[in-house]
C-alpha cells in the first residue's frame, strides 16, 4: 500500500487550558508499497499521532494522508495496528485474542480459526494457544498482540514501539523474529521506535522526526541486504549507518535544547 | 505444606470459637446464671426446631425463598441490563444517574409501607422488597464495572473497525462480570433483609411472619429458629458467590 502525506498537521486541544498543542506541522512524506519503514524521533515529537492518522483514529487538522491515493477516512480493514501496551483482552486466551480483530470483521469462524492457527505457528506461540495474557511475558504478549494484526492481513501494518516495554535481550529477539514474520509476509509497514539500532536493522527506510511539533528532518535509506541476521549489527556497513542517523539526532537534540533551557549555553 | 497447615489450623481455631460460644451458651442459662427467657439456648432452639418443621415451617421456607428469588432474579435481570447501559451510554447516563444515586442513598425501607398499600401483604409486596434492596447494589457496581474499560482496548476495538454496539459486548459485558458478582455479594445481604423486614411489617406466612408471631408471644426459641435459618442461607449463598468469583481469578490481572 502506498503511503502519502500531504502537509498533514494535528492539533489536540488540551482537555485543561483549552489550548491548541501542535503535535504535527505540516509533514509530507511518500512511501512505495512493502516497504518497512521506521519512523524515529524524541518522545513526544508525535510518533504515535502520525500512526493514529495512519490507522484512522485521529483525523488531520489540515493536509491529508493517502493510502494508495486515497483520504484516510476512519478506522479500515486494509490497516491494523500492533499497540504499545500490547492491549489484549485479559478475559480472553491467546487463540480468542488473535482471532479478535477477525471477529470484529465479521469473519466467518471456521476461517477465522484456520488463519489465526497459522499465525500463531508463526509467530512462535504453538502451545500457548489455551493460555490468558497474565500467563505470559511481556515479548509474548507482544506476540500475540502482532499475531491479532497480522490476522486481518492488512496492507499496511502500523507498529507503535511495539518492545519498548521489553529488556534488551528480548528486544533483539524479537526484532530478529519481526524480520523473519516479514520476509514472509511483505507488508508494507510502519515502525515507531526510538532506538537506532531497531530502526537501521528492520527498515528499508528511516525517517527522522524533529522535535515538537513534529516535522520530518531527513529520511534515510538503509540499503542493507535481506534477509538480515541479528550478526548484522556487528557489520561495519550497519555502524556506518547507525552513526550518521546518530549525528543526526544529536544536532536535532541539540537544536532542540538550544531553543530552550540550555539557551546562552 | 506450610501454608495447607495453617490453614487447617485456622479452620480448628474458627470450629474452636463456635463450639466455646454455643456451649456458653448452654452452659450459662442452664446454670442459673443469665436467664433462658430472652437468650434461649441452643438445646432449646432445636426443640423448637424440631417442632416447627413438623408444624408448617417448610411452608415458611418455602413462601419466604419463592419471594426472595423472583425479587433476586428480578433486580439482577433489571440491575444488570440497565447498569450495562448506564455504565456504557453517556446520555443515557446524564439521564438516570442522579436519581440512582438518590434511590441508593435513601433508606429505601421507609418505601415499604407505600409498596405493601398498593401490593397488599401477599407475595408481591415481598418480591418488590427484595427487588428493591438488591438492585441498586448491582446497578452501581454493574455501572462501576463498565467504566473500568481499559481505554486502550477500546483504541484496540476501534482500530479494527469495531461499532458501538460491538464494543458494547465484547469489551464492557466481559469487563463489567466480575463486578457484576461482586454487586450481587451486597445484593444478597440486602435481599435477604427486605424479604424479611416485608414479612415482619405485614405477611400471611414466611419465616419473618414466623419470627413476628412469635416474638408477639415471647416464644424467644422459635425467634432463634429463624435467626438462624436466615444466617446459614445467607451463609451459604455468599459461599456460592465465592466459588464462582474464583473463576475469574483465571484471566484477572496482577
Ligand atoms: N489526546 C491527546 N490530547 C492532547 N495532547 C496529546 C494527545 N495525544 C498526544 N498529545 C500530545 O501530542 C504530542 C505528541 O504525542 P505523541 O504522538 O504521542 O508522541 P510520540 O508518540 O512521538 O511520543 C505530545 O506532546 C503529547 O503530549
Ligand atoms: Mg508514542
Amino acid at each position: 500500500m502506498n503511503i502519502e502525506a500531504r502537509n498533514l498537521s494535528v492539533d489536540y486541544t488540551l482537555r485543561l487550558t483549552n489550548e491548541p498543542l501542535a503535535a504535527l506541522k505540516s509533514v509530507s512524506f511518500s512511501v512505495e508499497s512493502g516497504k518497512f519503514v521506521c519512523l524515529i524521533g524524541a518522545s513526544g515529537c508525535g510518533k504515535t499521532t502520525l500512526l493514529n492518522v495512519a490507522a484512522g483514529l485521529v483525523a488531520p487538522s489540515a493536509g491529508e494522508l493517502l493510502l494508495d491515493g486515497v483520504p484516510v477516512y476512519g478506522p479500515g480493514r486494509d490497516r491494523a495496528m500492533v499497540f504499545q501496551s500490547a492491549a489484549l483482552l485479559p478475559w480472553r486466551t491467546v487463540f480468542k485474542n488473535a482471532m479478535y480483530g477477525l471477529e470484529i470483521q465479521g469473519y466467518p469462524f471456521r476461517e477465522a480459526k484456520r488463519i489465526v492457527s497459522e499465525l500463531i505457528d508463526l509467530v512462535g506461540l504453538t502451545g500457548f494457544e489455551k493460555s490468558f495474557p497474565r500467563e505470559l511475558s511481556g515479548g509474548m504478549q507482544q506476540r500475540v498482540n502482532l499475531a491479532r494484526a497480522l490476522a486481518t492481513q492488512p496492507k499496511l501494518l502500523l507498529m507503535d514501539e511495539p518492545f519498548a516495554s521489553l529488556d534488551a535481550q528480548m528486544r533483539e529477539y524479537m526484532q530478529g523474529e519481526i524480520e523473519r514474520i516479514w520476509q514472509q509476509t511483505r507488508q508494507t509497514t510502519l515502525f515507531v521506535t526510538h532506538s537506532i539500532d531497531e530502526a537501521v536493522f528492520l527498515a528499508d527506510e528511516i525517517i527522522v522526526m524533529t522535535s515538537r511539533p513534529g516535522r520530518i528532518k531527513t529520511t534515510v535509506q538503509v540499503d542493507l541486504p535481506r534477509p538480515r541476521a541479528l550478526e548484522m549489527k556487528k557489520d561495519p556497513r550497519f555502524h556506518a549507518i547507525a552513526d550518521s542517523l546518530r549525528d543526526q539526532l544529536d544536532r536535532e537534540f541539540r537544536e532542540m535544547m538550544g531553543q530552550g533551557i540550555f539557551q546562552g549555553d | 505444606m506450610n501454608s495447607i497447615n495453617s490453614s487447617v489450623r485456622d479452620k480448628l481455631l474458627a470450629i474452636l470459637t463456635g463450639v466455646t460460644f454455643v456451649g456458653l451458651w448452654e452452659i450459662l442459662p442452664a446454670s442459673g446464671l443469665i436467664n433462658p427467657f430472652f437468650t434461649s439456648s441452643p438445646s432449646r432452639i432445636y426443640v423448637a426446631a424440631k417442632w416447627l418443621f413438623a408444624n408448617g415451617f417448610w411452608n415458611d421456607i418455602y413462601v419466604s425463598l419463592t419471594q426472595f428469588t423472583l425479587g433476586m432474579l428480578l433486580a439482577m435481570v433489571v440491575g444488570i441490563v440497565l447498569g450495562l447501559l448506564l455504565g456504557w451510554y453517556k446520555t443515557l447516563n446524564a439521564m438516570f444517574e442522579p436519581f440512582v444515586t438518590m434511590l441508593n442513598a435513601m433508606p429505601r425501607v421507609a418505601l415499604l409501607p407505600i409498596i405493601i398499600l398498593w401490593l397488599g401483604i401477599g407475595m408481591e409486596s415481598k418480591i418488590a422488597a427484595v427487588f428493591l434492596g438488591a438492585f441498586l447494589p448491582i446497578i452501581i457496581t454493574v455501572m462501576k464495572g463498565v467504566r473500568t474499560v481499559d481505554e486502550n482496548l477500546i483504541k484496540c476495538a476501534r482500530s479494527f473497525g469495531a461499532n458501538d454496539a460491538q464494543m458494547f459486548l465484547t469489551l464492557a459485558v466481559p469487563s463489567s462480570l466480575p463486578f457484576i458478582v461482586a454487586g450481587l455479594h451486597i445484593a444478597v445481604g440486602r435481599g435477604l433483609v427486605g424479604v424479611v423486614i416485608g414479612e415482619l411489617l405485614a405477611s400471611q406466612a414466611g419465616v419473618g411472619h414466623m419470627m413476628a408471631k412469635a416474638s408477639a408471644t415471647f416464644q424467644i426459641d422459635k425467634v432463634f429458629v429463624g435467626v438462624l435459618f436466615l444466617a446459614v442461607f445467607g451463609y451459604l449463598l455468599t459461599e456460592l458467590l465465592k466459588l464462582i468469583e474464583k473463576q475469574f481469578e483465571k484471566w484477572r490481572p496482577q
